[in-house]
């Protein structure tokens, strides 16, 4: 199967559960099961190869010029990891099958689970380190989700919010390093860095590069001093600790060193960073562990003290110290997500996971027992388990590895380390199987049905084969280990084998066991020494330093932004006018090419209507009515002005629009104050005054130099006017450039319109639904309603010449592509026609005579226009090419057909529903205001009108 | 005539500026209509002017004004009918969720003093 399926399988795959969650339990795991098995069965699809020795690559290229390209590559290490993702991850379907209870969402689970899992075998598969990075913040977004699953836990919120800070900081400070990855190697490809270690080495960038990238793994990674998001992961669900918290993105960092490992292993920083932090990880951990009472919080910090030991071997920088992590991964990823499973059946069945309330479970929960004593055994590195082994090679390689030129330390810490990491596991062992019996569990615990406990079980079994028969994973190890190793070095000799004869490591593993029992032995004591101890609690720290962030950046930012919406105006305003100053004093200026054009007395009369109309809306805007009929004025200027200036469909298009703006401002003025108080000091209008001065001042000389002088370079309208009636079939041209130059624009814009319209609608629901509604049903009219709602002139009227507009728009529309006109004004003016119905028969009517919702309507409009575009796709065409012919029908004239007809049908439709839709809406608040029932008969005449409110106010008020 | 278009720009953009800065929902909304002429006529100017020569090709026409900004200030009058409708409805919508249509945040200090007042 293609490396693409296999990505793109779990992310397509996430809708499923979702969409299934109404049939049921089982059938949603059963989806994402089959979902998951899908990709893992891809992923096998392509062994062949990679046991070959091969790379699978697929490649699209993305965004070439960033360097960024969807390409993916499958080797031995992508194997691995992407085999641990999907294998362990079908498990974990099954597990959470019937872990989940019924009150829990399980569709929400499952596409949150794989979300994550297709983000994670992104990461493992990308070729490309953007495409990484990509993936790498896609986990950290799906961890968020699944470890705040349970809303309504706030140790749940508050993780998750901590894990998303953490991992999110890293993935910030990853994605500078990998810039400065792809700038020294000159490409973003993996397969391309990989080759080229001595460059990246031998750049002065490396340190600052390696040191970003460290951060994001180790964040990722829960590495010292980062550790502390881990335990406070652990409220998420037991299956998301088992996938996320120990088999899969905790690794995301541990995979990215591999990854990385032949570029940026081997230098002296590289070993102290990586060796130190993952030996500082390993030891506390397992220190910290020990003293946790809770299960799974024992177990994070268990998982916390084996990444580190993985860093460490991977920080070693030897081909058998990489060799050594590689079988540790696959020998934790086994025990650690069985172990979780089992915290999480213990949870499960005693409803407690405090080991103090536990104990004795070995009678009672007989099969939990084996599956979990056998991992933490295993974990604890006990012989013929897979833990023993590759604990070996970790002691084998401290054992050589020397650290600020102490030969002790390292082996030192190691095996301090290994015997906290031993005593944990025993007393996790000790303190909740064995003992005796308690009577006082909060539940009656035992096993639970095969569905929780066989995934462990699976893992189990594993766990025992490897330990007991090392040479079977022996070859895939090597093989990944070859993968990691790249070029840089070769792939070590030594075999995996239970018995190595008595060597240093062998010693170690016995102190630490023998360590182990003795610790345990001695809990009591050392956990009163442990309490009395003053530690740094991690979560305090962390809180502190994001209040003091949120702090900082509330000063910084509140003074500037106060929701003063009128002071970033005055603000922009200026700064616009003076960037443009200093653009103009800092240009050249051309001389004057154009002669004015001479004025006559017509457009003098209009001019001086257009300016008295503005000042007198300045200084009358207090009237709200009086400023609504003063910028009619000003509008229908503006339209006079485009017929004059040549341009009929622009004084269309402005004429009819101005007409449905004032009907709209007059519906929302039906609810506004009819005045503007005065408010502003003299001292705030001066400066509004000198603002707007400038800023019209700025304006004029702009447009009046502009208008004088010829465009700089040759206006492509040259193009249009050529090309208008041969390649568009249409003589005007404005109409062409619309539906067929600039059809795409045209397109974008009705969307946006439908968009406009349905934000418009959606607000009057909103506000219909809350506590707006009563207020609107309590409302008192301010003015004396009118008698006669709906004179019967009007209506008479109105109707009556209902059909003579409509053929007027549709007149409009079809002269469009020939003669001023075109889908825009004609539903503008259809619009008109079915806005003056509203008005003089009133909504109820109305509305009664309506067939189609507007929505549908705006949508036809949309689909007619974008369908008619892909049309052109059967003729192998691009998106909207269109098409024209002339036929003639006996006995009409020859006329014209064409596509970007149908496409202006489309504008048409969508500009009614568009237009219809805003006013309907406004009118809904209206019909909630007025009081008693809805008019069903226009001409109605109510005679119990209410007397003028302000005579009836001045009544009560005597 | 380019002398009083330009003036006619101006005079809108001052105007529209002034409104903009009121204080309440309405001028406000006044004032963006206004600067929207503005802009529209400014746009539409980048053609140049002139007169008697409208873009609908005739046999033996040879002079045409220029369509393509035209084209653009037609879409852009549509659309901006479109964001007033959404301005205002949002400004309404505030105005009976709160019966308060000033456009900046108030001081929380001065609804409290007023409520004690009333």
């Amino acid at each position: 199967m293609s490396l693409f399926f296999i990505v793109a399988l779990p992310f397509f795959g996430a809708l499923l559960p979702g969409l299934m969650n109404s049939a049921g339990r089982a059938a949603t795991a059963g989806v994402t099961f089959t979902v998951s098995l899908a990709a893992f069965l891809g992923l096998l699809t392509n062994l062949p190869s990679v046991l070959a020795g091969e790379v699978v690559v697929a490649r699209v290229d993305w965004m070439p010029l960033l360097g960024l390209n969807f390409s993916l590559m499958l080797d031995g290490l992508g194997f691995f990891f992407a085999l641990l993702i999907l294998g362990i991850g079908l498990l974990i379907i099954a597990y959470a099958r019937h872990y989940l209870s019924r009150d829990d969402n399980m569709g929400q689970f499952f596409t949150y689970l794989l979300l994550f899992q297709g983000a994670m075998v992104g990461i493992v598969l990308s070729d490309n380190i953007l495409l990484l990075l990509v993936f790498w913040e896609l986990t950290s977004l799906s961890s968020f989700l699944l470890i705040g699953y349970w809303k309504h836990l706030p140790e749940g919120r508050q993780g998750a919010r901590m894990a998303l800070t953490v991992t999110g900081m890293g993935g910030l400070a990853m994605i500078g390093g990998m810039l400065i990855l792809g700038q020294i190697v000159g490409s973003y490809d993996l397969s391309v860095i990989l080759q080229q270690r001595d460059l990246i080495q031998a750049d002065p960038m490396y340190v600052p590069a390696l040191i970003l990238i460290l951060l994001g793994c180790f964040t990722k990674s829960a590495q010292f001093p980062f550790h502390f998001w881990l335990p406070h992961a652990m409220a998420a669900p037991t299956p998301v600790s088992a996938y996320l918290h120990s088999a899969t993105m905790v690794k995301a960092g541990i995979f990215l060193m591999a990854r990385m490992w032949p570029v940026l292993s081997g230098t002296p920083e590289w070993v102290m960073i990586v060796t130190s932090a993952g030996l500082i990880t390993m030891v506390l951990g397992a220190v910290i562990g020990l003293f946790k009472h809770d299960l799974k919080a024992l177990l994070a910090f268990s998982t916390v003290s084996h990444l580190g030991l993985i860093t460490m071997l991977l920080g070693t920088g030897t081909a058998f110290g990489a060799m050594a992590a590689m079988f540790h991964i696959l020998n934790h990823a086994t025990f650690k997500a069985a172990l979780f499973m089992s915290a999480g059946i213990i949870d499960h069945e005693a409803h407690t996971r405090d080991i103090r309330r536990l104990g004795g479970l070995r009678k009672l929960m007989p099969v939990t027992f084996v599956i979990a004593s056998l991992a933490a055994l295993s974990m604890a590195g006990i012989p013929l388990l897979n833990g023993f082994l590759s604990k070996e090679m970790m002691l084998e390689e401290a054992h050589h590895t020397v650290l600020f030129d102490t030969p002790w330390l390292v082996p030192g810490l190691a095996t301090f380390g290994a015997l906290f990491s031993a005593a944990y596991c025993f007393r996790l062992i000790g303190h909740v199987f064995f003992g005796p019996v308690r009577d006082d569990y909060p539940a009656k615990p035992h096993d639970p049905g095969a569905g929780l406990w066989l995934p462990p079980a699976i893992l189990v079994s594993l766990v025992v084969l490897i330990g007991v028969a090392p040479f079977v994973a022996e070859p895939f190890v090597k093989l990944v280990t070859a993968s990691v190793l790249g070029t840089a070095a070769e792939v070590p000799d030594a075999h995996f084998k239970i018995w190595h004869g008595f060597t240093p490591a062998l010693y170690m593993s016995i102190i630490a066991t023998i360590g182990g029992l003795v610790v345990l032995a001695l809990f009591k004591p050392a956990l009163r020494l442990w309490d009395a101890a003053p530690r740094p609690e991690a979560k305090v720290i962390f809180d502190a330093i994001v209040a003091a962030a949120v702090g900082l950046a509330r000063k910084l930012i509140l003074p500037l932004h106060n929701g003063a919406f009128t002071r970033y105006a005055a603000i922009g305003s200026v700064v616009i006018v003076a960037v443009g100053y200093h653009a103009w004093t800092t240009g050249t200026v051309a001389p004057q090419t154009r002669d004015m054009l001479p004025a006559g007395p017509v457009p003098i009369a209009g001019w001086l209507m257009l300016v008295v109309a503005t000042i007198g809306l300045v200084f009358m805007h207090r009237n709200r009515f009086l400023s609504l009929i003063l910028i009619g004025i000003v509008g229908l200027m503006v339209s006079v002005g485009f017929v004059f200036f040549s341009a009929p469909d622009l004084a269309m298009t402005q004429f009819t629009v101005e007409v449905v703006t004032i009907i709209l401002l007059l519906l929302a003025l039906n609810f506004l104050p009819n005045q503007t108080p005065i408010e502003s000091s003299a001292l705030r209008r001066a400066r509004d005054i000198g603002v707007a001065v400038i800023g019209g001042l700025a304006a004029f000389g702009l447009s009046y130099h502009f208008m004088l002088r010829d465009a700089v370079a040759t206006p492509i309208s040259e193009f249009h006017l050529a090309n208008s009636y041969k390649g568009g079939g249409g003589t005007n041209v404005v109409n062409v450039i619309l539906v067929d130059f600039r059809g795409f624009d045209t397109y974008g814009e009705i969307i946006v319109l439908g968009i406009a319209a349905l934000l418009i609608y959606a607000l009057t629901e909103t506000l219909l639904d809350g506590p707006v509604r009563a207020r609107l049903l309590n409302r008192k009219p301010t003015h004396r309603r009118a008698g006669d709602e709906h004179p019967m002139m009007m209506v008479v009227l109105t109707r009556g010449i209902m059909p003579v507009v409509l053929m007027v728009g549709f007149y409009i529309f079809l002269r469009g592509h020939n003669d001023p006109g075109g889908g825009f004004i004609a539903g503008l003016i259809v619009s008109i026609a079915v806005v003056m119905q509203y008005m003089a028969s009133g909504f109820g009517w109305a509305s009664a005579r309506l067939k189609y919702p507007y929505h549908g309507v705006i949508g036809a409009g949309v689909l007619i226009a974008g369908l008619t575009g892909i049309g052109a796709w059967f003729f192998g065409k691009p998106f909207l090419t269109s098409a024209f012919t002339y036929v003639r029908i006996p006995p009409f004239y020859k006329f014209e057909l064409a596509t970007a007809a149908l496409f202006d049908l489309g504008v048409f439709l969508a500009v009614v529903g568009a237009v219809m839709l805003s006013l309907e809406s406004f009118s809904r608040l209206a019909r909630q205001a007025t009081s008693g029932p809805s008019n069903e008969h226009p001409m109605d005449i109510d005679p119990s009108r209410d007397e003028d409110p302000q005579e009836t106010s001045e009544k009560e008020a005597v | 005539m380019e002398l009083l278009v330009a003036t006619a720009i101006g005079i809108l953009t001052a105007g529209g500026l002034y409104l903009v800065l009121r204080l309440r929902t309405f001028p406000v909304i006044l004032g963006m209509s206004l600067l929207t002429y503005a802009v529209n006529v400014f746009l539409f100017t980048t053609g140049r002017l002139s007169v008697g020569a409208p873009p609908i090709l005739r046999d033996g026409v040879e002079v045409y004004t220029d369509p393509l900004p035209q084209a653009l200030v037609l879409t852009a009058i549509v659309i901006s009918f479109g964001m007033t409708a959404v301005v205002v409805m949002i400004g309404l919508g505030a105005f009976l969720g709160s019966d308060d249509d000033h456009v900046d945040d108030q001081p929380e200090t001065d609804q409290s003093t007023s409520e004690g007042q009333s």
